[in-house]
């Protein structure tokens, strides 16, 4: 017998006496009433906005908490002027990003030096580039996040290496909540989902000293969304 | 009715101004008093020792002295919790089982058996200090007892209530005051600190063990911080 | 009394006197407690999301044998190597066969808990291999040669002098008392770790059966960058990670950040699902799983307790535990410290050593009230005791408690034994807090009281006369 196979067996044996129901400390055992939907899980979580306006607020608000820049765009015309104030303030050099719609756009309206991670690329040079620029799957209202993954992204390290992280993200991809993003991951990718898909939930940060909140751990300091 | 007292160990030898309390306010009330002379210990030492045995071996006698009780009040909320919530679990599959589940259903702390059985609150009491209150953990929390001590002590003349920051264990726990008296020591003198802070003349509670513990700490320390059972207070007029 | 037994109880005289030590974890799980609460009140049903946390644990963990073949046949389909290891050295034994495979030189680690539970650290060192904890807190105690002192966090008992001292001494940098400099000479360091790492090695928060991933929550961006740069990646994991669907998530990412930080959600919540794919460019190019026993199959087996491998490894019930704020984490001498440790520490590493963990508590209950997946932890304690007793009773204090109950059953001894008690008492002051006075574990630090000169039960017959 293999390893698996014992576990398993040990397993099953083990299972075989009943344990009390969950959450109940008398004793009763019997099957727990079946596993909660996303209606419900969405009654118990914090809120997370009924109108699209209350969820670009909340997203607006939760952004900000969490020390991350979020810029609402009235037209997408404002794109290449907002993202060139933001090199110029900045002082970006060199850019990183794959190839999308937006990207593409920012990258020829920003005029700089670009790594693209789309293919095999240099992880030096990646973490040479003053910022990595990617599209996303959604903006999630309920927690100020985003959500991406290696296949809207750009890959695992593009969104993580470089100090600066900048998402482009249109306002039909703003979601309401967990759940929410979760149904959208199911919809979009099942069965073959990316094998990377991350929450991005403000800049990086620690508390490991002295339980002082610290920026730019050792991903990026600085987030900065921008939506059209 | 007819109230059946149990009166724990502790009580009996130490604190017995705690169960005279209980009876004066129980007959003020116009309900008659019975003290079976064979119960003296809900067995809890030996069951959180995990001496089980021996500890059914104290509870089986506590069952069959309270069978016939229309309706058992404790002074303390660690037995009360021993009787209610622990009971059941030590007899579970022994022939007592249904005795100890019946037992459970009729056990009352006695701050909750004035406020939830009776529905009184008022007691004409009269106790003019300022005074915080100390839940003890088994009261708290095995038992749901919180707003009955408050509601107790906020018709009480000339008493002023102030809430400690931070619910914390006083650290007695039983055995482990004696099996690990450094970290209960400490426990206790960090709840200490803590009462003190409110201001608070008395600190009153529920539960006389965790009283004898802070008590017997803020002796140690010379402190002139108080501490009474909420019985004495609501007996006195 | 064990070994263990032994130096817990020394530990604990020395931390519980440390009121230095006192001040620093109260004032960090202060700050804790103030978002914690923030937090949690967002919630627009906390008890109703963590009554049904339960019961999604309770699925996973009672339904084991068929959700984790479901995981595992997920992970395999999408390229993932799996391993199980009934043990913890066969778990080491896995791992160096894939270090020695792949000619590792470097591996560079997210924090893992299950790593500490089977000392690979120590394991890969004495095999040669140079090995970097990424996290910043598992980086400092790793520097300064100690355990981590909490799961959640790893450096809580230190201050940033303390801190700076070790990077000092060890990297060679500049001192400085500024936590963001402090921050950026790790980042500086750990960044070339990341380039030149042939394996990174990860933990997992979750492990979700139905989409077979690996859920990793962390704040740093660590665990990222770990999982993205090396060409091989390793996950070890406890089998009782199970989570059994996708949408479980919405519930226990946020969760587990409340309860484990205070925040809504941590900065990365990642989800792994294999190596590279085809089209992908990055990743590592291989990646392994590995499944941990170590004794969760026995606790699995323990029906009473089995809800003790629900646990989601927040932390919440260490923050909460008056016992862990006196003695701190180091004084347990286990992976896993707090309530949850006293109560999985015997199953895991043996009942008798251990047991005195589940004796040092005072069942205060605020860990079974503060656990957001319900486990009944301070009962469990009382079981761990009741098992330890039945196994191996200690002859003297079974003794004692037979004639403790002999004396409880017999009034009349009782009533002679209070009696005797109020007499002897007036011997009492002769040997008080001495080594002769049998309450001398009461009396060094607390005042006993006095036998009253009329107990309750002889006034209560006073009151009867013809009684």
């Amino acid at each position: 017998m293999n390893e698996r196979e014992s576990i398993l067996a040990r397993i099953r044996e083990a299972l075989r006496v009943q344990a009390p129901r969950a959450g109940h400390a008398d004793g009763q055992t019997g099957e727990s009433p079946g596993l909660p939907d996303a209606a419900a899980m969405r009654r118990w979580l914090p809120a997370g906005g009924e109108t699209l306006d209350e969820q670009l607020a909340l997203f607006a608000k939760n952004a900000t908490d969490l020390k991350a820049e979020f810029h609402l765009l009235q037209t997408p015309q404002e794109l290449g002027s907002r993202v060139r104030a933001l090199r110029d303030t900045e002082g970006w050099s060199k850019v990183a990003t794959h190839r999308g719609d937006l990207t593409d756009l920012v990258c020829q309206e920003l005029n700089l030096p670009v790594c693209h991670t789309d293919t095999s690329y240099d992880p030096a040079e990646l973490e040479s580039c003053s910022v990595g620029i990617t599209q996303c799957d959604a903006l999630v209202a309920q927690t100020g996040s985003v959500l991406l993954s290696s296949r809207s992204a750009g890959g695992r390290a593009l969104s993580v290496l470089p100090p600066h992280h900048l998402v482009l993200a249109r306002r039909e991809q703003l979601l309401r909540d967990l759940p929410a993003a979760l149904e959208l991951l199911k919809r979009t990718y099942a069965p073959t989902y990316p094998s990377f898909i991350s929450f991005i939930t403000g800049p990086s940060r620690t508390g490991d000293i002295e339980r002082i909140l610290v920026l730019g751990a050792h991903g990026p300091k600085k987030l900065t969304i921008v939506c059209v | 009715m007819k109230v059946t007292l149990f009166i724990p160990c502790f009580v009996d030898l130490m604190f017995p101004k705690v169960g005279i309390s209980i009876v004066q306010i129980l007959e003020r009330l116009g309900h008659s008093i019975e003290c079976p002379r064979q119960i003296t210990c809900c067995g809890q030492p030996a069951y959180n020792s995990g001496y089980w045995d021996e500890a059914r071996g104290v509870a089986r006698k506590v069952l069959q002295s309270l069978e016939a009780a229309e309706v058992v009040v404790i002074a303390s909320g660690s037995c009360g919790a021993m009787l209610k919530v622990f009971y059941p679990e030590l007899f579970t599959g022994t022939a007592q089982a249904d005795a100890a589940l019946r037992l459970a259903g009729k056990v009352y702390e006695f701050s909750d058996f004035l406020v939830t059985k009776l529905g009184i609150t008022e007691l004409g009491a009269r106790f003019e200090a300022k005074v915080t209150f100390h839940d003890g953990c088994h009261g708290l929390r095995e038992l749901g007892t919180y707003d009955q001590p408050r509601k107790l002590l906020g018709k009480v003349r000339g008493l002023t209530l102030v809430e400690m920051q931070e619910k914390t264990c006083c650290g007695f726990g039983g055995t482990f005051a004696a099996k690990f008296p450094m970290i209960s020591t400490a426990m206790g003198e960090v709840r200490c600190a803590v009462a003190k802070a409110t201001g608070a003349e008395y600190i009153v509670s529920n539960d006389s063990s965790c009283l004898m513990h802070l008590q017997g700490l803020l002796d140690r320390q010379r402190s002139p911080l108080k501490t009474i059972h909420l019985a004495e207070v609501l007996a006195q007029s | 009394m064990s070994t263990a037994s032994s130096e817990f109880k020394i530990q604990a005289r020395r931390l519980t006197a440390d009121l230095h030590h006192r001040q620093v974890i109260q004032t960090a799980l202060g700050k804790y407690e103030v978002v914690r609460d923030k937090t949690k009140g967002a919630f627009q049903d906390w008890s109703a999301a963590r009554q049904a946390a339960a019961e999604i644990k309770w699925e996973a963990i009672n339904h084991l044998d068929k959700y984790l073949p479901q995981f595992v046949e997920r992970l395999e389909a999408r390229g993932t190597k799996v391993h199980w290891a009934s043990t913890g050295t066969q778990a080491r034994e896995i791992i160096l066969a894939i270090l020695e495979q792949k000619k590792a030189k470097c591996i560079v680690k997210s924090k893992a808990m299950t790593s500490e539970e089977i000392h690979l650290n120590e394991a890969l060192a004495r095999a040669g291999y140079e090995v970097v904890e990424s996290d910043l807190g598992e980086f400092i105690v790793q520097l300064r040669q100690e355990a981590p002192y909490h799961i959640v966090f790893p450096a809580m008992h230190l201050a940033r002098g303390e801190i700076s001292e070790v990077f000092t001494r060890e990297l060679g940098s500049a001192p400085t008392q500024n936590p963001e400099d402090l921050t950026l000479i790790a980042r500086r360091v750990l960044r070339q770790k990341y380039l030149a790492a042939d394996v990174g090695f990860t933990g997992a928060n979750f492990a979700v059966a139905e989409t077979g991933m690996i859920s990793i929550t962390e704040n740093e961006g660590n665990a990222r960058l770990t999982a993205a740069l090396p060409k091989t990646m390793v996950t070890l994991l406890g089998l009782e990670k199970i989570l059994p669907r996708l949408e479980d998530l919405a519930l226990f990412l946020p969760m587990l950040s409340t309860m484990g930080t205070g925040q809504p959600l941590t900065c990365y919540n990642s989800l792994y699902s294999g190596p590279r794919q085809l089209g992908e460019p990055d990743g590592p190019e291989e990646y392994h799983v590995i499944l941990l026993d170590n004794r969760r199959t026995e606790l699995l087996a323990d029906a009473e307790q089995r809800d003790a491998l629900h646990c989601i490894r927040c932390g919440a019930c260490l923050n909460v535990c008056p016992i862990f704020r006196n003695v701190g984490g180091h004084t347990y001498g286990t992976t896993y410290s707090g309530p949850i440790g006293s109560v999985l520490t015997p199953h895991l590493r043996g009942l008798q050593e251990w047991k005195h963990l589940s004796y040092a508590s005072s069942l205060c209950g605020a860990c079974t009230e503060t656990c957001p997946v319900k486990i009944n932890l301070h009962h469990h304690l009382l079981h761990n005791r009741r098992n330890a007793a039945r196994q191996r009773p200690a002859l003297g204090e079974k003794l004692a408690f037979r004639i403790f109950a002999l004396v409880m059953n017999h009034p009349r001894v009782y009533g002679l034994a209070a009696k005797a008690g109020r007499w002897l008492q007036k011997l009492h002051p002769l040997v008080k807090g001495g080594r002769l006075d049998p309450a001398r574990a009461w009396t060094q630090t607390r005042e006993l009281p006095p036998v009253a000169s009329q107990t309750f039960k002889e006034y209560w017959r006073a009151r009867q006369p013809g009684q």
